[in-house]
C-alpha cells in the first residue's frame, strides 16, 4: 500500500481540526466508538454541532485552551492508498512544530478562512512549505459557508495568494486552489451542490491523484551507512555488510563506488535485504550491501557512485531554523547530526534572519531564538558529504544538538 | 537473484530506526508482550539485522494474568528464533511491597505493570525501550515521538519534545535517563495485520475465533477468568469470540467474531466500526487515562 505524509498548517479557528475530521468521517474512517466520544464531549461543551476537532487534539492542555500545541499524527486510507496528517498548530510561537511536520511530509494543506483572506500568517505558512521543498501545496479556502459561498470572493483570495508566489523561489511547486466548507463538507471529500461555479476536484480527490513516487525529486545516489554487519556465525563466517537507507536514486549490483571519507574505490557486490539478494535497490529501502574489496568502513561514512561525489567541505552556510529556548549564539558549538553522521559545528556567523513574511531580511544579529529563522556560517570538526538542501532533502539537511541538554535545538538547510 | 527489490515504505522505515537504535545505544531491549504489534517487532529486527541475529534481548513485564495461550506462544517463538528473554513478574513487585492490588469491579494489573518495568529499566540499565505503540491507537499516543525522552522517573514530558526531523533521530541522553523508541509509530491496525499476513507471522490464538466462557459488562465482553473481578449478577455464557489486542486479561474486553484465518481477520478489521481500544478497558477510565499512565512512565 502507498503511503501519502501530509502537513496541515492554518492559524487558530482557521478550522484545521474541523477539517481532518470531516476528512476522517466522509472517508468513513471515524470508528463508532470514536465518534460516540465526539459526540459526548460536544454535547459537554454544550455545542449544537459534532466538534470534530476533538478527534485529533490529544493533550489535556489542547482539549482545554481549545488549541492545538503539538504535532498530531492522523491516519486514514482510501481503496487507492495510506493517508498520514501531520497536523501542526499554526500560531507564530509553534513555526518549529510546522517545520517539524512539514520535514517528513510529501504534500502540504494551508488553510485559509474565507472571511479573513490571506493573512500574516499564510505568509508564515506557505514560506515554511517553500523552505522546506514541499512539491505540492494546496490551498484549502475555509468556511466558504460564512462568505455565502461566493464565488469573488474566492477569485480576490486567489489572487492575493498568488502575490505571494510571485515572491517564491521555487519553481517546481504546484499550488492548487480549493473553495471547501469542513464544517459542512463541502468540496472535501464530496462534490459541492452550492459552489458549481468551481469546476476542480474535491480536496479528497486531489490527494487521492498526487504521485507518491515523484513527490520527492529524484537526484543522485546517497547511501549513508548505518551499522555495520558483521554475524561471526559458522554459515557468515567473512560476512561483512553495510546496513543504510538508500537516498536519492537506486542502487545496484556493479555500480562503482567510492567510500567517504577514506575516498576508496570499490563496487556494489551484493545487495540483501533480510535474507535475499537482489540486483537493484529503489531510493528510500532500507538494505544492507556487501563490498567487493576489503574496505574499513564504519558508521558515518558514506557510499557514493564515483562520479557523482557530494561536496566534502568543513565550512558551509546554511539556513537554520531554531527550536531551542535556549537562544542561538555567534561562537556556540553543537553536535551537528547530518543524516546518521554526527560532528562538531561552531557558529562562525550569523549572517542575517530572514523574515518568514517575505519581507527581506534584518542583519546585525548576534544571536538566534525559537522560531527564528536565519542565514548562520557553520565551521565544523570534521567535513561532511552533502549536497544543497534543494537538490536533496535528506543529504542536504542537518539538526543541532545542545551539548549540555542534548535537546535537539535547531535544523538547518544547506546552501 | 534478478529481481528489482519492492518496497514497502513502513517497514522500510521500521528497520531503519531499528538499526538506529543498535548504533545509538549501549543496551537496549525489545519490550515484548506476546501481542500482534511486538510480534512484528521482532520480524523487523530480524530483517534489520540478518545476517546477524538480533542485538537486543526481549523482555516481558508478566502481569500473571495474561492469556496462557500467549505465554505458550512467547516461549516457543523465543526457542525457535534463538533470542533472549528477559521476564519480569508484577507478583514479585506486589510481594516487595511496592505497589498495592488494586480491588472491586474494575481492578486490574494493568497500571501496576508500570513500576516493574521502571524497577527492570534501573536494574538492567537499559538505554532504550522498544515498544510496539502506534500512534493511531489513542489519541495521547498520536503525539509519542519516535525516540520518546524519559527522566530519571520514567516519566514523559509531553509538553517538552524534542522535535523529529526528517530520518534523523537524536537519541543522545544523560545517565539515568532512557528512550522509548517505537519503530511501528506510523503503521495502523491493519498495516499490521495486512504485515503478519504478507510475512505469514505466526501469532497466539486468541488473536482468532474460538469459544470462550464469557460476560456482558458495560456493553463489552469479559472473559471470565479467575483474574476478573465479577459480579454475581453477572452471567456466564460462551460465545464465538476473538480478541484484537492482548493486554492483561482484566483489561482487554473481547469482540464477537466468526474469523478463524488471517484473511479472514484483515477482512473483519477492514469493515470494522470499532476502533482496536474500543475493546480496551483501561482506556475507557477517562479521557486523558492514557497520558496520564504516560507520564508516569507506562508503555
Amino acid at each position: 500500500m502507498e503511503v501519502l505524509k501530509i502537513a496541515t498548517a492554518g492559524s487558530v479557528d482557521d478550522g484545521k481540526s474541523t477539517l481532518i475530521g470531516r476528512l476522517l468521517y466522509d472517508t468513513k474512517s471515524l470508528t463508532t466508538d470514536k465518534l460516540e466520544a465526539i459526540e459526548k464531549s460536544s454535547k459537554q461543551k454544550g455545542y449544537d454541532y459534532l466538534d470534530f476537532s476533538l478527534a485529533t487534539d490529544g493533550l489535556v492542555a489542547e482539549r482545554e485552551q481549545g488549541i492545538t500545541i503539538d504535532v498530531a499524527h492522523i491516519y486514514f486510507s482510501t481503496a487507492t492508498r495510506s493517508y498520514i496528517i501531520a497536523d501542526t498548530p499554526g500560531h507564530v510561537e509553534y513555526t518549529r512544530n510546522m517545520v517539524t511536520g512539514a520535514s517528513t511530509s510529501q504534500a502540504a494543506i494551508i488553510l485559509i478562512d474565507a472571511r479573513h483572506g490571506v493573512i500574516e500568517q499564510t505568509y508564515r505558512h506557505f514560506f515554511i512549505n517553500n523552505l522546506l521543498r514541499i512539491k505540492d501545496v494546496i490551498v484549502a479556502i475555509n468556511k466558504m459557508d460564512l462568505v455565502d459561498f461566493s464565488e469573488e470572493r474566492y477569485n480576490e483570495i486567489k489572487a492575493d495568494f498568488q502575490q505571494l508566489v510571485a515572491k517564491s523561489d521555487y519553481e517546481d511547486q504546484n499550488i492548487t486552489f480549493i473553495p471547501v466548507s469542513a464544517l459542512t463538507g463541502d468540496n472535501v471529500v464530496n462534490t459541492s451542490e452550492i459552489m458549481n461555479w468551481y469546476k476542480g476536484k474535491t480536496l479528497l480527490e486531489h490527494l487521492e491523484e498526487l504521485d507518491t513516487q515523484n513527490v520527492y525529486n529524484k537526484g543522485v545516489m546517497r547511501f549513508p551507512v548505518q551499522n555495520v554487519i558483521r554475524p561471526k556465525t559458522a554459515e557468515y563466517h567473512d560476512f561483512r555488510g553495510y546496513a543504510g537507507k538508500v537516498y536519492g536514486d537506486n542502487i545496484n549490483v556493479g555500480d562503482e563506488v567510492i567510500v567517504l571519507p577514506s575516498q576508496t574505490k570499490t563496487k556494489i557486490k551484493e545487495i540483501y535485504f533480510n535474507n535475499k539478494k537482489y540486483t537493484s535497490a529503489a531510493r528510500r529501502s532500507s538494505i544492507t550491501v556487501t563490498l567487493e574489496n576489503d574496505v574499513n568502513v564504519s558508521r558515518g561514512d558514506m557510499i557514493v557512485k564515483t562520479n557523482e561525489l557530494p561536496k566534502v567541505e568543513k565550512q558551509f552556510n546554511a539556513t537554520i531554523s531554531w527550536m531551542d529556548n535556549k537562544p542561538l549564539l555567534n561562537g556556540s558549538k553543537y553536535v551537528l547530526q547530518h543524516g546518521v553522521h554526527k560532528v562538531l559545528a561552531k557558529v562562525a556567523t550569523i549572517n542575517h534572519k530572514i523574515e518568514t513574511d517575505f519581507s527581506g531580511v534584518i542583519n546585525e544579529v548576534n544571536s538566534l531564538n525559537m522560531n527564528d529563522i536565519a542565514s548562520v556560517s557553520f565551521q565544523l570538526n570534521k567535513p561532511i558529504y552533502f549536497d544543497a538542501f534543494k537538490n536533496n532533502r535528506t543529504n542536504g539537511s542537518f539538526i543541532l544538538i545542545d551539548t549540555q541538554t542534548n535537546n535537539t535545538a535547531g535544523v538547518g538547510f544547506i546552501n | 537473484m534478478t529481481s528489482n527489490l519492492q518496497i514497502n515504505a513502513l517497514e522500510n522505515e521500521a528497520i531503519y530506526i531499528m538499526r538506529e537504535v543498535a548504533a545509538q545505544f549501549e543496551k537496549p531491549v525489545l519490550l515484548f508482550s506476546g501481542g500482534k504489534d511486538s510480534i512484528t517487532l521482532v520480524r523487523l529486527a530480524q530483517k534489520a539485522f540478518f545476517p546477524a541475529k538480533i542485538p537486543f534481548p526481549l523482555m516481558h513485564i508478566d502481569t500473571g494474568h495474561n492469556f496462557p495461550e500467549t505465554i505458550e506462544f512467547r516461549d516457543r517463538l523465543v526457542e525457535e528464533l534463538g533470542l533472549e528473554l528477559i521476564v519480569r513478574k508484577v507478583q514479585d513487585t506486589i510481594d516487595q511491597g511496592k505497589v498495592q492490588e488494586e480491588t472491586g469491579r474494575y481492578s486490574s494489573r494493568n497500571t501496576l505493570q508500570t513500576t516493574t518495568l521502571l524497577d527492570a529499566i534501573e536494574e538492567f540499565k537499559f538505554d532504550a525501550c522498544i515498544g510496539g505503540a502506534r500512534r493511531d491507537e489513542e489519541k495521547a499516543r498520536a503525539k509519542e515521538r519516535i525516540f520518546s525522552v524519559r527522566d530519571d522517573f520514567g516519566q514523559w514530558d509531553e509538553k517538552n519534545q524534542r522535535p523529529e526531523l526528517f530520518d534523523m533521530l537524536n537519541g543522545q541522553i544523560h545517565l539515568g535517563q532512557n528512550v522509548r523508541v517505537f519503530p511501528i509509530s506510523n503503521w495502523t491496525e491493519l498495516d499490521v495485520w495486512t504485515y503478519i499476513e504478507k510475512e505469514n507471522l505466526e501469532i497466539p490464538s486468541i488473536y482468532f475465533a474460538h469459544k470462550r466462557q464469557i460476560f456482558m459488562r458495560d456493553g463489552l465482553i469479559w472473559s471470565h477468568s479467575d483474574y476478573v473481578f465479577q459480579d454475581e449478577e453477572e452471567e456466564v455464557e460462551e460465545r464465538m469470540v476473538r480478541f484484537r489486542t492482548v493486554g492483561d486479561m482484566s483489561c482487554t474486553a473481547a469482540v464477537d467474531s466468526y474469523a478463524t484465518t488471517i484473511s479472514e481477520v484483515v477482512a473483519e478489521i477492514r469493515d470494522s466500526s470499532i476502533s482496536e481500544r474500543g475493546a480496551r478497558i483501561d482506556d475507557k477510565r477517562s479521557e486523558a487515562a492514557m497520558e496520564k499512565r504516560k507520564q508516569q512512565g507506562y508503555f
